[in-house]
């Protein structure tokens, strides 16, 4: 019985993460040919994709290389990027935090946007779950993306420049993040989170090391909170 | 050109720190309560972390120099639109890119 509840959470995971690839496979092809002309070699890209799995920190990371920037200021940087998901972890922690360690670490190495967003949407509209259930909705959604993000740096290093910068493909993260966003504005408490995030982030842009990502997202985080306490929600 | 020791460097220490975040409260903190205030805060942050990291890149895209750019506001702003009438990740992210894709063959 439980192990028919996990199968149909692991497909509906499935099912949830089959969009994302028309996501990812841009934006990991775009990696791939950016390391490549930023002089990587076919291994180094994809060792970079296996290990590091966040692509906004390996963006990050390959620019200020290239910019020569000193090693801590680039590992500094790409990390305070990648710092959001430590609040995702710690957002997932009271679903999945009951589950041996071996998939807790599973969970985490798979913790990307993608997986956390579908996730506690999921965990939301669906309460009663138990945490096997849950787990097994995660790694559905993980399933489809997570090893294509690897294949397609490869396809992106492969094919190296051969892709028009015309189509801007550059906006590929954005408009996927937008789209990612925007349906899940559903009450006001969403909406403040969001705002005052886009504020404050865009008025500690001049922070170094990508510091006004944190400013922001902690600024959207209290918004969001606030509003919700005072709603009584 | 950059350095290969350094290029190795960034890519280990960088794959263990994210797993380190990623980590850091499923492994560490478990199954153990945390407290309300902090639940309320963490319910916000997909809806806010996420637009604080692509608002810069809307607003000044590298591609462009980091100066505004009418086509890739439209495109997001559009995508923004979509998304929250309609609900649907894909109809909106296919409207931003409709914008991008038609920008490009203007241009030509």
């Amino acid at each position: 019985m439980a192990g028919n509840g996990a199968k149909s959470s692991y497909w509906r995971g499935v099912r949830d993460g089959m969009p994302f690839i028309l996501v990812l496979i841009p934006f990991a092809t775009l990696f791939g040919v950016a390391a490549t002309e930023a002089g990587l070699n076919i291994v180094e890209t994809l060792a970079f994709s296996v290990v590091v799995v966040a692509g906004a920190a390996q963006f990050t990371a390959l620019q200020l290389m290239t910019e020569q920037a000193p090693t801590l200021v680039v590992l500094a940087s790409a990390l305070a990027v990648n710092m959001r998901m430590a609040m995702y972890s710690a957002s997932i922690t009271p679903h999945l935090g009951g589950l041996p360690l071996w998939k807790r670490a599973a969970t985490a190495y798979c913790l990307v946007d993608q997986s956390y967003a579908s996730a506690v949407l999921d965990y939301e509209q669906r309460p009663d779950q138990t945490p096997d259930q849950k787990f097994a909705y995660f790694f559905g959604v993980c399933t489809p993306i997570i090893p294509l993000w690897s294949v397609f740096t490869l396809i992106g290093a492969l094919v190296g420049e051969a892709i028009p910068p015309e189509l801007g493909l550059d906006f590929a993260l954005p408009i996927a993040f937008v789209a990612m966003i925007a349906p899940a504005l559903r009450t006001r408490a969403h909406v403040a989170a969001a705002f005052a995030a886009v504020v404050g982030a865009l008025a500690f842009a001049w922070l170094p090391w990508n510091l006004g990502l944190i400013v922001g997202g902690l600024a959207g985080m209290a918004a969001g909170a606030e509003i919700e306490r005072r709603m009584g929600a | 050109m950059i350095d290969r020791a350094e290029l190795w460097l960034v890519i280990v220490v960088l794959g263990l720190g994210s797993f380190g975040l990623r980590f850091a409260f499923l492994g560490l903190v478990g199954d153990r309560p945390m407290p309300p205030w902090l639940l309320r805060h963490l319910r916000y942050t997909a809806v806010a972390v996420l637009p604080a990291l692509v608002a810069p890149l809307i607003v000044w895209p590298k591609a462009t120099g980091g100066d505004p750019d009418p086509l890739r506001l439209a495109a997001a702003a559009l995508t923004l639109a979509v998304g929250y009438t309609s609900k649907n990740v894909i109809l909106a992210m296919l409207a931003g890119a409709t914008v991008m894709v038609a920008g490009a063959y203007w241009s030509f």
